[in-house]
This record gives structure tokens, sequence and C-alpha cells, in this order.
């Protein structure tokens, strides 16, 4: 009866997608970005992964040189720089760093505005006053906030990977963007129309281009410890820098994760015990 | 294989139950631990700013409030009579012998020159929160020509030291320094 | 809670609080001396997982509610110090977005353990039934978590699912703004759902006791599915269900603590990391995974029937996927309970069960994409199809036509007969 079941299923399906496979033919849309992102080696990634404060350093030099002029990174103070399992400035090299950016303050004993050296306790500035006058400044389209960039960013590598990704964690989709989309940039291809004022990308998550010119170049940033001064550093060192904007506490995450996995794992090895010993000799 | 056969199995099984409970229990209290620290303040708090004030407006017998961590400070330009009257005071007539002062040492002494700024004994900066039960003393008021606190009936002198009523403690002077003649950085 | 308590309190000061109140007796009868089927499996296991879950999801919602904002310009400013400055908060936040999920999972796992077995079958209509209403209080307070950190999924997630109401004629557009009190979702939404949120993790407390009373008066299932005959077939839950369940619970922990501590973000979406934008909706919005079945039944009905248009169709299937549940002690008509005596059932349900993986996986697609050779949305009407077939047909008919395997005497017999006495195993 079973086997008569069956068949009696696959004849049901076999209509069903007969009477619905006329509907298949209609165009597929296209999924951005184009290519997948390129999956790079990260420091932090992993279970035993943690930043590498040098990457951080120089991606942070990166970020001001670079993507400061346009975009904000409003959630992150200057007192993170020095925090622990970040950049590793020193608390007297974040308050030099801080005072050469003005805040405004206020108001004073007159009632009127002033500005003031930012202080530790300060966020990053932001290139514009607010978001209009970001869009005014550059053709309509609004440079995001890059607090959180690394972790809106991350494009799913579809099924089945992901199966394969929570099983072997694999965290690092929105840096692997971020550097492939910097790298990206390229000649549209022939029959390609972009829009005015945009550039081609086909690592762009949502469209064939986007308003952003190529930030980067070669030589463009000096890095001091000798390491190559390329456009793909620049790319690879920026993202690591915004992955620790967006997950500060990844270090701290990991390293607890560690401690706690093995406390449970032994935890139940001595409970699997506990109940083989309770169970002896009660068949069940 | 039941139990009655093998006599040390008991013990074995009263190990394992301890050493699970031991072990859960260990686990549980550590387990607690973040959601007990999270109530402390969170590294934003922790970082708040110093305070700068300028003080060259402050007339003799004038004061100014400005808030530092949540709290009013006062600055008080303490005038001749006012000064005199916190130096005369007698140390044994005081309720709390101790300064009180963050920049000083501990123990030292409530005397007015310990309480008032270094240097500029008419300057007094100071918490003004009353160390009974965290009420705002009234300026210039109270038999002693000093604070007054309207929830119990606190009397503080003229260097912010408790007199009378049921506060047990000076009010505190937080750290400060002077940057210039005229500013004062708290904190 | 029912039959004949054990309990005998041996101190004066037990003897003395046992004649006031007499709690300590309910705890004995309750979780120590109840006598559970000694044959349970550790599928048995997730009922105290689950209340585990729900603790777990308290605590941690009540430390996240000191430091949150229900301010539509603030929470999403809150919640990322939570994450950046709150001491701890990255972790105990992850614990609690996780922590959903994980409940989530815990409770298919229960649910299909009840379907396979027979568990929703008389006389456990009534624990059944309570068990589909906490299903949907949790539904609820999941959503309603869900647009508290108030990014894009958070806000078009809110306003797609209380668009669900508009579909209603007549009634459906000031129902739907009574619900968010306004126009379009705001501020004031936010700050019901918060209050609501709130709240509902306790009524799904107060259900879990009814469920709890209610098993406890008709007894535990079991993996046969027969009723217990005799005191030799069953166990004291303490030690022996205790010692099962505490070692699937710290099980269950790790594979929580996998993802709370590697895969923090692996169960959400990126989109909900960019503050609620209400001129953009995100390219793809779909909903947390474990409403992902029922999203793709939403998108499957595009046509319509009759007088009801599609967009009311695709709502009322969707509710009625989970309201069919409440029926099926009555649409099964089978006398066996258990899937494993049960030949052709076996078969209807392990297709039931890649069917409502399939649905999620669809409900996760956009509509028109091609999976092999057939767009989305033409193979979420063949499953959905199924989805309503297993239990509107297959399950009644199956009563009539399917010839059960024979039922051992007793549990205790069937124990003795696939094991050599006193081998531990």
């Amino acid at each position: 009866m079973t086997a008569k079941m069956i068949r009696w299923a696959a004849a049901a399906l076999a209509a069903g997608i007969a009477l619905t496979a006329t509907i298949a033919s209609a165009e597929e849309t296209v999924e951005y970005p184009l290519i997948k992102p390129t999956r790079q080696e990260w420091s932090f990634a992993g279970i035993f992964g943690r930043y590498d404060q040098a990457q951080l350093q120089r991606g942070y030099q990166v970020y001001k040189d670079v993507c400061s002029s346009c975009h904000a990174m409003s959630y992150v103070k200057f007192r993170n720089l020095a925090d622990e399992g970040g950049p590793g400035f020193t608390e007297d090299a974040v308050k030099v760093l801080a005072a050469t950016y003005a805040i405004e303050a206020g108001p004073n004993d007159a009632g009127e505005m002033f500005e003031r050296p930012r202080l530790p306790s300060d966020p990053f500035p932001s290139p514009f006053p607010n978001d209009n006058a970001a869009r005014a400044a550059n053709g309509g389209a609004l440079p995001p906030d890059l607090s959180l960039i690394a972790k809106a960013r991350a494009v799913h590598r579809g099924f089945p990977w992901f199966v394969f990704d929570m099983f072997w964690p694999y965290q690092e989709q929105g840096p692997d963007y971020i550097a492939s989309l910097l790298t990206g940039y390229q000649d549209p291809p022939e029959g390609v129309e972009v829009p005015e004022g945009t550039y081609y990308n086909p690592h762009f998550i949502n469209g064939v281009s986007l308003r952003m010119p190529p930030p980067l170049d070669d030589d463009l940033v000096e890095y001091s410890d000798g390491t190559p001064q390329t456009k793909e550093q620049y790319a690879t060192d920026v993202s690591a820098f915004l992955m620790w904007a967006a997950e500060p506490h990844l270090d701290a995450r990991k390293e607890l994760g560690l401690k706690v996995m093995l406390y449970l794992i032994i935890f139940a090895g001595i409970l699997y015990f506990v109940k083989r010993q309770v169970w002896r000799g009660t068949p069940h | 294989m039941a139990e009655s056969d093998t006599p040390a199995e008991p013990t074995r099984r009263d190990f394992l139950l301890h050493a699970a409970g031991a072990f859960g229990v260990v686990g549980v209290a550590a387990a607690a631990w973040p959601f007990v620290d999270q109530m402390n303040p969170d590294a934003s708090t922790r970082a708040l700013a110093s305070v700068e004030v300028d003080i060259s407006g402050v007339q003799p017998g004038q004061a100014i409030t400005v808030m530092w961590r949540g709290k009013p400070v006062v600055i008080r330009n303490r005038t001749e009579k006012e000064v005199e009257e916190g130096k005369t005071v007698k140390l044994e007539d005081l309720k709390d012998p101790l300064a009180r002062n963050a920049n000083t040492d501990a123990a030292a002494d409530a005397t007015d020159a310990n309480r008032a700024a270094t240097g500029k004994e008419n300057i007094l900066v100071m918490t003004k929160v009353c160390t009974h039960l965290g009420c705002i003393p009234l300026d210039e008021s109270g038999e002693f020509g000093g604070w007054f606190c309207p929830c119990h009936g606190s009397v503080y002198d003229t260097a912010g030291r408790i007199r009378k009523g049921p506060a047990p403690e000076n009010l505190p002077i937080p750290p400060y320094a002077f940057l210039s003649d005229t500013k004062i950085r708290i904190g | 809670m029912s039959g004949h308590s054990t309990y005998v309190p041996k101190t004066a000061i037990g003897k003395w609080f046992e004649a006031r109140l007499p709690v300590v007796r309910l705890l004995h009868d309750t979780a120590v001396s109840y006598p559970t089927p000694r044959n349970l499996n550790a599928l048995w296991t997730f009922g105290g997982i689950l209340a585990m879950m729900l603790v777990v999801q308290i605590v941690t919602g009540i430390v996240l509610a000191m430091h949150y904002a229900a301010e539509s310009t603030i929470a999403f400013r809150s919640v990322e110090s939570i994450m950046r400055d709150v001491n701890w908060g990255w972790l105990i936040r992850y614990l609690h977005a996780n922590g959903a999920s994980m409940f989530f999972i815990a409770v298919y796992i229960h649910i299909f353990r009840g379907l396979y077995y027979g568990s929703y079958k008389a006389p456990r209509e009534i624990l059944w039934i309570l068990g589909v209403i906490i299903y949907l209080l949790m539904m609820a307070a999941a959503f309603m978590g869900y647009v508290l950190p108030w990014g894009q999924m958070s806000f078009w997630g809110a306003t797609v699912i209380t668009n669900f109401f508009t579909a209603l004629p007549i009634v459906g557009q000031p129902i739907q703004t009574l619900l968010i009190g306004g126009f379009s979702v705001d501020n004031a939404t936010l700050n019901r759902f918060f209050s609501l949120h709130y709240l509902l993790p306790f009524l799904i407390a107060g259900v879990v006791v009814l469920h709890v009373w209610a098993l406890h008066v008709v007894g535990q299932n079991n993996p046969l599915g027969i009723d217990v005959k005799s005191e030799k077939d069953t166990v004291p839950f303490t030690p022996y269900a205790t010692s099962k369940d505490v070692l699937w619970i710290v099980l269950f922990m790790i594979f929580y603590g996998w993802f709370v501590f590697y895969q923090p973000n692996f169960l959400g979406h990126p989109d909900n990391y960019i503050e609620a934008n209400p001129l953009s909706t995100p390219a793809h919005i779909v909903p947390e995974w474990y409403f992902l079945p029922f999203y793709a039944i939403l998108r499957a009905i595009d046509f319509n029937i009759g007088p009801i248009d599609s967009k009311l169709g695709g709502v009322l299937a969707m509710f009625g996927a989970i309201a069919v549940l409440a029926f099926l002690p009555w649409l099964d008509t089978s006398k066996v309970r258990s899937g494993r005596f049960r030949p052709i059932f076996k078969v209807a349900f392990w297709v039931f069960g890649v069917n409502a993986l399939f649905l999620g996986y669809l409900g996760s697609q956009a509509t028109d994409a091609i999976i092999a050779g057939l767009q989305a949305v033409s193979w979420a009407k063949l499953s959905t199809f199924y989805y309503f077939a297993y239990f509107l047909v297959i399950l009644p008919v199956l009563g009539y036509i399917e010839k059960p395997k024979p039922l051992p005497v007793s549990i205790n017999d069937a124990i003795l007969a696939k094991s050599v006495p006193g081998s531990a195993h």
C-alpha cells in the first residue's frame, strides 16, 4: 500500500509541475551583486580569530585620510581607539587625536553655541551637518554611516553554502564585500549603460553602478610600518577596521566563547556519566 | 549488575552527583556575574568628560553652580568675613574632623586651609550634595552662614563643614585644578 | 498534581509549612515523584529545554529593558550602546536575539515529536491545544521583539505584518490603524510593541503552567504511544528524567553557545543593522527564519478564490496553517498514537517534515526565483497544497485505510523484549 501511495503522490506532483511549468518561462531577475565577494583570509575569522592591531591602525589611517571626508562613523567614539581588542592607541594619543577635531558645544552663559576641541568621549566627527547636506554634496546619494557597515552589508552565499557556514563559523561576508567593492571598479562591459554620475562596479550590492567614485589608489595613504602601499592592501586594512568598528567586542566574545564551550563540554561529560549511573540497572 | 552486587557503586554515584552539582553551581555563579555587572555604569558614563569652568565673573560673595557627573558643584568666591569665620572654628567643634578633599591626603584635617583652594583661600569648590541623603543644600543660609539642607535640617558652615543636623560628613570636594587664574577644570 | 502523593514532610518546620501552604508537596509531586514512562527518548527532553529557554529569554530580556529606549528616534542608538558600552551588553543581547531562534528550534522539535508519536490524541487534546496557544504567543512575542531594534527589517517587517489586517474587507483598514496607532508604523507602534513584548512572555509562562498541569493530569505519552498500564512501566521523574533533562539541556546550551559566541549574526538579517528608514524598502524583505514556511504559504496564494481576493486568501491560508494544528486531535482518525506502528503515516509524516523545511527555503527566496526549472511561487503552491492535504485529507483518511502493526502489550513488555535484563543502554 505504501508503494501505491508514493506512486500516486509522484503522479500528482508531475501533474502539478506540468500545470505550472508554463509560468516558469518568465524572465529571471538579476541578483546583485553581479559578482559575489571574494573570500579573504582575515585574522579575526574562525574560533581563534583575533583582530590584528597593526592592521586596525593602518585601517584607521585609511578611514581617516580617505573615507571620513564623506562618510560619518557616529557610533564610534575616540576613546574606543584605546579600548582593549581595538587598534590599541594609548590614552594620551587618543586625547591628542580627538583634540584636533572641533565639536559644537554650549550654550554658554550668554546663550551662544561655541566650538571646543573634541574629547576622547566624543564621537568621530561627521563630515556633513545632516543627511540633506550630505546628499546635496554627493549628487543626491547619501554616503552611509560606516559604524555598522561591515555587519549591514553581508552578502549571503546562498544555499547550500549557508549550511556549511553554520558549522564552520564564517561571519566575514561583510569585510569580504567591502574589500571587493573597493577594488572592484572597472569599465562597464559593452552594451551596459551606466547612469550618469555613477561608476560601474559588479561587486555593488544594489545595482550595476554606484555614485561613489573609486576611492582608493596605490600610494594614496602613507604607511609608516613598511606595509605595501597598494590599493588592495588599503582595501583589506580598511575593511578590517570597519569590522572592528561594527563589532568592537569580537575579541572578548571569542575569548569568552572558548571558556564557556570548554566548561559546557566538560559539564556535559560529567552529566553523561551521571545519567548512565542513574539509569544503570533500569532497562528502558 | 544490580547495585547490590558491587558495593562500591553508591560511592561512585555520590561522587558523580556531587561533582555535577559543584560544577553546575560554579557555572551558574559565573553566568550570573554579567547580569549583575551590567548594572554598573557603562563605558560611556565612565568616560564622562571633565568640566572646564571660567570663574572670572564670580565676585566675592558670589557663587556659581555647574554640573559635573550629574551632580551640582558649587564654586564660591568667599568674602573675607566668611574666610575668617571658617578659620576661627576649632577642630574639636567639628562633627567631621576630616577635610574630605579629593585633592589632599585622605587623613587631612578639616581646617579651612585644607578645604579651600590651594593658594586661593577665598575659593571653595565642592559638591553640593548633602551627605545625609543626597538633597541639595541652599546657599548662604543656616545659622553658620554657609549651607542649609531643607530636607532634614543639616547645617554647614562657610567652609562646607557639617556643624549640626543628621548629616555625617563635610560636603565633599571633587578633584579639580586651576588651568589659569580664572579657569578651573573639575574632574 | 494528580493521583496519589508520596510526599511526607520530615522536619517540624516542613510539617508546619505543609499544613499552611503545601507548595513543597506540589513541587515534589510535579518534579520528583511524578511517574514518567521509562522508555522516553531524548526528544522528550525538549519540554525541559523549552522551559530553560523561556527563563533565559525573560532574564536577558529584563536586563535589556534596563538599557533599551523604546522611542523611535533613539531606539536603534540605544541598542548600539548596549552592544558597545554596557558591561557585557553584547553578550546579553546576542543571548536574547539568538535565544529567540533557539526557542523556536526547540519548539519545532517539540511539535514534530508530538506529531510523530501522536501526542495530540485523546486524552491529550487540551494539552496539545495549550501548546498551540503557547506557539502562537511565542510568534507574537518574537515578531514584536524583532521590531524593537528599529532596523530596516524591524520596520518593514512591522509594516508588512500589520498590513495583514487590511486584507479584511471593510474593517481591515480601521483595525490596522488602531493596531499601529497612526497612519504608518511609527513611534506609537514601537512603544506599544515594547509594552506587549514585555507582557507576552509572562502570559506564555502562565499558559506553560496550564500546559504542565494538563500534562501531569493525563501523563506523558511515550515512543510506543500506548498507555501506562502498571507501575512497572514507569520510573520516578527524579532522578531518572531529571538526569536526562539536565544532560540534554547542557548539550542544547553547547549548540546555543556556538551561535552566540561564533555565529551571532548568522540567524539575523544584515539589513537590521541599518536604521529604519520609512523612505526606502530593502530589496528583499524576509521574516526571521522561523516564520519562513508561513511566509511561503502567504505568498503562494497569488490568485483569487471566488469572492476572496488573493491578499485575503494568503492571509487566511497563513493563519489557517497554524489554526489547523488546533483541530489535529480530531482530524487524525487513527486509533494508534505512535508513528512507529503506522507504515503509511510514517511516509506521509516524513514527507510533511521535508515539505515544511522546503517551505521555509521557499520563504527565503524571491517568488520569481527559478528552482529546478520551476518558479518558487509554483513550488510554494505545491508545498502549501501538501501541507494542508496532510492535515485535512491524509490524516483523516489514513485512520480508515491503514493497517497498523501490532502494538506491544505494555511498555515493560516491549523493553524486556528488546533488551537483555540488567544491561544499561
